[in-house]
């Protein structure tokens, strides 16, 4: 399946739900785990608690999610995740788990 | 199944008893957990058993990433017998095992560094060896455990024994694909630089032999079970390189040049992983990057052999011991499923959804039974690996790396 397709297959059914802010989490810590590490320390990628992401505005990490950066591992989200989605993330990112 | 320990070394006894009392039947389980705590009575004025008298040769450890734990697990009970608590970070954790099956080396994300006994269940030892670390190795000798590690970029090495730092190594880069091979010597790559390095410890110090141009990002790496290929997957390229250990010095050579040439590259959800088990038949199987397939070079000539389009991206591509069919796992979010494929006819012949999460296989050493982490069902399911039926589950707090202690005689695991 090319990539278009992929994204039209994915794409359709979380696009207009709500986050669902377990699932995301979730998310957060098993798969952005996978490279950023389950505590989110950094392992491939880099750390993205808090204070290492003290630069980003909200709307420049949704985008990242959303769309990776390319020519680096971080791959474009947009395929799995609806902007909502993405900015729900970008939002859990900057604050912090209060766990 | 019973209950953790309440000593060591009368574990395995208690267990076997159970198996010898009764196989899943409530009442029989009942009897048998009554016999155990009798047992357990009865080991408060039993003098301990001699040393050696619980064999190891069956037993293996299942990483529990999100608790910090290690579920001790009977391979041929098909049970677990017992929880090693207290060792940091697992997510990602990986682990290795002295020549007598006694200790296992846990290679944990944080860094940590933990020496657990299988039989006693406890931690021996442990030390923060650096901020953030991928996996291990073993030496040959069984007297060296190296750590591969991000941050520092670089190879640590310990005694085995003490957990003493004897070498520190390094490298400037994040690195990766840390193996064993003959000759107390480890091999590794380095992430930046697109660099293997070949660390030999026999001596006094290290004597370091750096092969350069393997290509851009490397992002982990096997060695064959014989220790003569070395094979890294890249990131930052259309092939992986491979190096003959046995030339001196080795030179990297491309292989499967262009294998997604013309084909858009999909997301990569999961850095699939390169394991020693890679020889089915005549071929090494391979996962691609970026693309649904699982690749096949000849494991001579290391050509192109053929090419087998699977469920998701391959994050796991393992041979069953004897080679006859290799078993897939996928990345996120097609994670749920396995696909086994024919090493002969390179085509899938079954495949299943075992579970949300599925994240690891480990096969008993000659290959009759396969155990899978199911994360997010929190179970390890069994499954007979010819007539693929399940065969039993063991209960378990998000499992992800199954090892066995055959592993301890095994290079390059």
């Amino acid at each position: 399946m090319n990539r278009l397709a992929t994204i039209l297959a994915l794409a359709a059914a979380p696009a207009l739900a709500d986050p669902d802010p377990e699932a995301l989490r979730r998310l957060v810590r098993q798969d952005c785990g996978s490279c950023h590490g389950m505590t989110l320390k950094g392992g491939l990628g880099p750390d993205i608690r808090p204070a290492a992401l003290a630069s980003y505005q909200r709307d420049d990490l949704t985008t990242v999610i959303l769309d990776g950066i390319p020519g680096t591992p971080m791959p474009p989200w947009r395929p799995l995740l609806s902007e909502g989605d993405a900015a729900w993330i970008a939002d859990y990112l900057l604050r912090g788990d209060p766990e | 199944m019973i209950p953790a320990p309440l000593s060591s070394g009368t574990t395995k006894d208690r267990a076997r008893s159970d198996f010898h009392l009764s196989r899943n039947t409530p009442a029989g389980g009942l009897r048998a957990r009554m016999f155990a705590l009798t047992l357990a009575g009865l080991a408060l004025f039993a003098p301990p058993l001699p040393a050696g008298a619980q064999a190891t040769g069956d037993l293996g450890l299942v990483v529990e990433r999100a608790s910090g734990s290690l579920l001790v697990v009977d391979q041929s009970e098909r049970a677990s017998i017992g929880r090693i608590t207290g060792l940091g970070d697992l997510s990602h954790a990986s682990l290795v095992y002295s020549p007598d099956e006694q200790f296992a080396y846990v290679f944990g994300r944080d860094g940590g560094l933990t020496k657990v006994d299988i039989l006693a269940q406890t931690v021996v030892n442990r030390v923060m060896q650096a901020g953030n670390s991928i996996g291990g190795a073993i030496s040959d000798d069984g007297r060296f455990v190296a750590v591969s590690n991000y941050e520092p970029g670089g190879v640590r090495v310990f005694d085995a024994d003490t957990l003493a730092m004897v070498a520190d190594i390094p490298t400037g880069s994040k690195t990766v694909g840390l193996v064993d091979i003959p000759g107390t010597k480890f091999v590794f790559s380095l992430w930046d630089s697109g660099e293997t390095w070949i660390a030999d410890l026999s001596g006094e110090t290290p004597q370091i032999t750096r092969v350069k141009g393997m290509g851009a990002n490397p992002y982990d790496a096997l060695v064959t079970g014989d220790g003569r290929t070395y094979i890294a997957g890249l990131f930052g390229e259309d092939h992986l390189s491979a190096l003959d250990l046995w030339q001196d010095p080795p030179e990297p050579q491309s292989i499967l040049p262009g294998y997604a040439e013309g084909r858009e590259g999909l997301p990569v959800y999961k850095m699939p992983h390169l394991e020693g088990w890679a020889l089915a038949g005549q071929d090494f199987v391979l996962p691609a990057m970026g693309q649904h397939e699982v690749l096949w070079v000849d494991a001579r000539t290391l050509k192109e052999t053929g090419r087998t389009p699977t469920h998701g991206q391959p994050v796991f591509a393992i041979s069953r011991p004897d080679g006859r069919h290799v078993w897939v796992n996928f990345a996120h979010p097609l994670n749920d499923t396995i696909q086994v494929i024919d090493s002969v006819s390179k085509e899938v012949i079954h495949q299943f959804a075992p579970g949300p999460g599925v994240l690891h296989m480990e096969f008993t050493p000659r290959g009759h039974e396969v155990w899978l982490s199911v994360r997010d069902a929190g179970k390890v399911i069994i499954y007979d690996t010819e007539t693929f039926e399940q065969l039993g589950e063991i209960a378990t707090e998000s499992p992800s790396g199954i090892f066995f202690t055959a592993r301890a005689h095994r290079m390059g695991l």
